[in-house]
């Protein structure tokens, strides 16, 4: 008895401790908020919450090229020229005025006056020239290789490091006056003047990459480190500036600047990552968010019957079946690969598997790019002249390894596996037997397809990064590549010819061109033009969905 | 017992060797990589090749390993792909939040699972034990993620609850600790306590299922056999009170099998976890495992899964050492 009453007062003595802690932890650290918030943490006015795919890399554009971190440092920095909202058409940013000298070598940049960046800087022309010889100076092989849009567009740097190993384009960057900036040329290239609206060519107060050591990128271990101006300190002109990265909540907040060159609506925005789509769309049925991007366009509907936003983006990719020449002696016969373009019931494929406002793409560049061309050859889905053709080249009993990708989701093709068996039936049912091989995104397709070229057939795409039809058809057709097999000198000439061609309308008609000469040769099949959409709750007004992803929320506002 | 847990320590130091040289080849043996990760659509192979070169991931994979090894000793993990922040610091700030949401799930389970599985074998054969029997068996066999949309779709929204996340967006709680509901207690921020509370609820009970059904089988049948020793028969027959006997023999006896499956499913819990974090957005250890999976991210991978195995064995131990504190007739020499 007695050990019992002993065991018992333990126990109550345990308690007693425990509540005691309970008490003494609270108030024992002092709470870090504003006298002005609001007890429960209620939102203010103006606060738009946008759920995000992924985690942004660093917040130094020309460090970056992806989808993730473009949509945050879109709203804080400006480029020189960028997207009309809702199209792919150029119009003037940081510049009021764009010139190219006639043998396209040196652009004239006629630029806003009045503009500061976040942290008070003036923005001038030579803030201007700043940035692009840093980027032309930049040193160290993993900065250099950071920078793959810099790499892609101007193909080389001052001094070459690690595997960088182009001739540069960019050759020197003039301050006429605070107001007129020249940029000179080692070449001309026809990706310009769209290539200025890259966001990975962003305008960064040279201020700020001095006091923050910018150009400081390191390998650490197997992967890379970034600056203070990347991680915390990014200054540019946009609508908004850098508040705040918070890595445990997934939370990147920006909020409203002043003196740059739009005005925001909104006093904050704040990027909430949610890498699930299902979460995403229950945090915006429960108001957690405002907006995500990228719903499953099975979920358009009832969306819509929540009374949510569906904005469909105008098309800027493109679904294509990839045709390997090389592989399969029997495609280099154009009846062959004729044949397979008219089998392919393509309208079929983008009514039942594509979402809504996708189209059948008739050729290689979608419609908003100049140089698209509607007089091309046309495919209509016809199996018995596909069978005919198929005859005609002696390739009734044809057999076509057919790769295509798993484990993955891209904005022109939502669903690999689906695409595969929508076009897989209707080969067959051509008479062709297809040998399907299935391989995973990030465990060896594209070094299959792209380098060892192992495919007869497969699917790929492309989502543009800005308009210039050369960012399409010259990606794909521009060399001889192990991905389609073929050695085909006089279209790699008109391709090399359109490229070179002065801006403007001479430029579009050069590819308009080589779009017909294209769409006859064959070298691949244009499947479709999938159009990505992005939601966004009943309050938020001023959302212009872009085709390249780019909208811009200074328009916004919310309530 | 000093002996004891450092002979255990000394044990891990191999098993942890072995662990790291398994994990870095098996990374490294699978196609594609981070390169291709990292570069998304603009991929191409010699880009990617390109990518490998600079981050070293063409060169030999013992040079690789030996790097690794050197840069693990003196606490650098290197920064993660995906974020590219340091591992280590990123393992450390969301560390709490695992900790946080895997301390709910267990209480819920133990919680429920003890009383549940106690009163099953207590009401053996009735409507309670058959009941409990399928409950259990839905429990383990329903998946956890899918178990996690079932709630987040159809029970969010009706019960008012917060379908992901850890605390409301913009809520502006005041960060000391990383444990969102310690922090506010600390704080008086109470509305950020309450905020983090009903968090926690969904994932938490998601992730609470299959340990509370195994929890609760277990201690039924350790309750069962316990009943039938005869020393409770001797208990009884001395006159000793029901609450006396439950409490001191039956539960105290059944406990040890029961201390032991709490231990193993404590280790679960991190898988569960994985699922349970990236269903719920709760930006967990769980939440970084699985980005780091989609996005072939060695160097997190690496850390999270050494430090896995680390605390495993750490649990492991204590649960050893758990088994003297319950039953002193076991001694942990």
């Amino acid at each position: 008895m007695q050990q019992l009453r002993v065991a018992r007062t333990r126990r109550i003595a345990l308690i007693g401790l425990a509540g005691v802690l309970a008490v003494s932890m609270s108030a024992c650290a002092t709470s870090k908020r504003d006298d002005n918030t609001a007890a429960g943490g209620e939102k203010t006015g103006g606060t738009m919450v946008f759920g995000a795919t992924g985690n942004p890399k660093n917040f130094d554009p020309i460090f970056n090229d992806d989808g993730e971190t473009f949509r945050i440092t879109r709203q804080i920095f400006d480029t020189l020229l960028q997207n009309k909202p809702g199209t792919a058409d150029v119009v003037g940013s940081l510049a009021d005025k764009w010139t190219p000298s006639n043998d396209g070598k040196t652009w004239t940049f006629d630029l806003k006056k009045g503009v500061k960046f976040s942290d008070g800087t003036p923005f001038d022309a030579a803030a201007v020239c700043f940035n692009f010889d840093r980027w032309y100076n930049m040193k160290g092989a993993a900065a250099q290789s950071q920078m793959t849009y810099y790499a892609d567009v101007f193909e080389g740097f001052a001094k070459n490091e690690g595997d960088a190993t182009g001739d540069p384009v960019y050759k020197s960057c003039e301050a006429k006056d605070d107001a007129t900036a020249v940029i000179n040329l080692n070449k001309a290239k026809g990706a310009f003047p769209a290539a200025f609206t890259l966001s990975s060519f962003s305008i960064s107060s040279p201020t700020a990459l001095k006091k923050y050591n910018a150009d400081t990128v390191t390998q650490s271990g197997d992967s890379f480190s970034y600056s203070d101006y990347a991680n915390k300190y990014p200054s540019g002109t946009g609508p908004f500036k850098f508040e705040s990265w918070d890595q445990a909540k997934g939370e990147v907040t920006i909020a409203k600047s002043e003196g740059g060159t739009q005005t925001a609506n909104l006093d904050k925005l704040i990027f909430k990552v949610i890498p699930d789509e299902n979460a995403r769309k229950q945090a915006l049925k429960s108001g957690d968010i405002d907006g995500y991007d990228y719903p499953s366009p099975a979920d358009y509907g009832l969306l819509r019957n929540d009374g949510e936003q569906v904005l469909i983006r105008p098309s800027f990719n493109i679904l294509y079946l990839g045709i390997n020449q090389a592989n399969n002696p029997a495609l280099k016969d154009v009846r062959v690969r004729q044949a397979l373009a008219y089998g392919i019931n393509r309208e079929q494929f983008v009514k039942s598997k594509l979402a809504e406002g996708s189209e059948v793409a008739t050729e290689f560049v979608p419609k908003a790019i100049a140089g698209y061309n509607d007089a091309v050859t046309q495919y209509p889905y016809d199996p018995a002249k596909a069978k005919q053709l198929l005859t005609d080249a002696g390739a009734s009993n044809l057999t076509l390894k057919f790769y295509y990708p798993t484990e993955v989701t891209r904005p022109y093709m939502p669903n690999p596996a689906d695409t595969f068996t929508a076009i897989s039936e209707d080969l067959k049912a051509i008479g062709i037997t297809v040998q399907p091989v299935a391989e995973p995104w990030n465990g060896g397709y594209k070094d299959d397809v792209q380098k060892a070229g192992k495919q007869d057939i497969h699917l790929l795409g492309w989502t543009g990064d800005y308009n210039d039809a050369g960012n399409f058809v010259g990606t794909f057709f521009g060399r001889k590549k192990a991905e389609f097999g073929f050695d085909n000198a006089a279209l790699f000439s008109a391709l090399s010819a359109a490229d070179s061609a002065p801006a403007g309308d001479q430029h579009a008609a050069a590819y308009k061109d080589v779009n017909k000469q294209i769409m006859d040769f064959l070298p691949a099949i244009p499947i479709a033009y999938p159009t990505p959409a992005l939601v966004v709750g009943p309050k938020i007004k001023g959302v212009i969905a872009s085709p390249l992803t780019d909208e811009r929320f200074n328009t916004v506002s919310k309530g | 017992m000093l002996r004891f847990i450092v002979r255990r320590l000394l044990q891990a130091i191999p098993t942890l060797l072995i662990l790291s040289i398994l994990i870095f080849a098996w990374l490294r043996a699978l196609p594609g990589g981070p390169a291709g990760a990292l570069l998304g659509d603009k991929a191409t192979p010699a880009k990617i090749a390109d990518l490998n070169h600079v981050l070293g991931l063409d060169q030999p994979i013992f040079v690789q390993y030996f790097k690794f090894l050197g840069r693990v000793l003196t606490g650098d993990f290197g920064n993660s792909l995906s974020s590219t922040q340091p591992v280590l610091q990123e393992i450390l700030d969301f560390m709490p939040a695992t900790i946080e949401l895997s301390i709910s799930a267990l209480i819920i389970a133990v919680g429920l699972g003890i009383p549940l599985g106690y009163l099953a074998a207590r009401f053996r054969g009735g409507v309670l034990d058959n009941v409990t029997i399928i409950l259990t068996l839905v429990g383990v066999a329903v998946p956890v993620f899918f178990l996690g949309y079932l709630l987040q779709n159809n029970l969010a929204a009706p019960l008012g609850l917060p379908s992901q996340g850890r605390l409301s967006t913009g809520l502006d709680a005041t960060n000391i600790t990383g444990f969102a509901v310690l922090d506010g207690i600390m704080t008086q921020e109470w509305d950020a306590v309450w905020d983090a509370l009903r968090h926690l609820v969904l994932p938490a009970f998601t992730l609470a299922t299959i340990p509370l059904a195994v929890i609760t089988r277990i201690t039924r049948a350790s309750v069962l056999d316990v009943l039938n020793e005869d020393f409770i028969r001797t208990a009884k027959s001395k006159g000793l009170g029901e609450q006396t006997i439950r409490g001191r023999h039956v539960l105290r006896n059944a406990l040890l099998p029961v201390a032991t499956t709490i231990g193993l499913q404590t280790g679960l819990l991190l898988g569960g976890a994985v699922l349970t974090e990236r269903v719920f957005n709760f930006r967990g250890l769980g939440y970084l495992l699985a980005e780091g999976i989609e996005r072939k991210d060695f160097p997190r991978l690496q850390a999270l899964i050494l430090l896995g195995a680390l605390v495993y064995v750490l649990v492991n131990m204590l649960v050893d050492v758990s088994y003297g504190l319950i039953d002193p007739r076991v001694r942990v020499r």
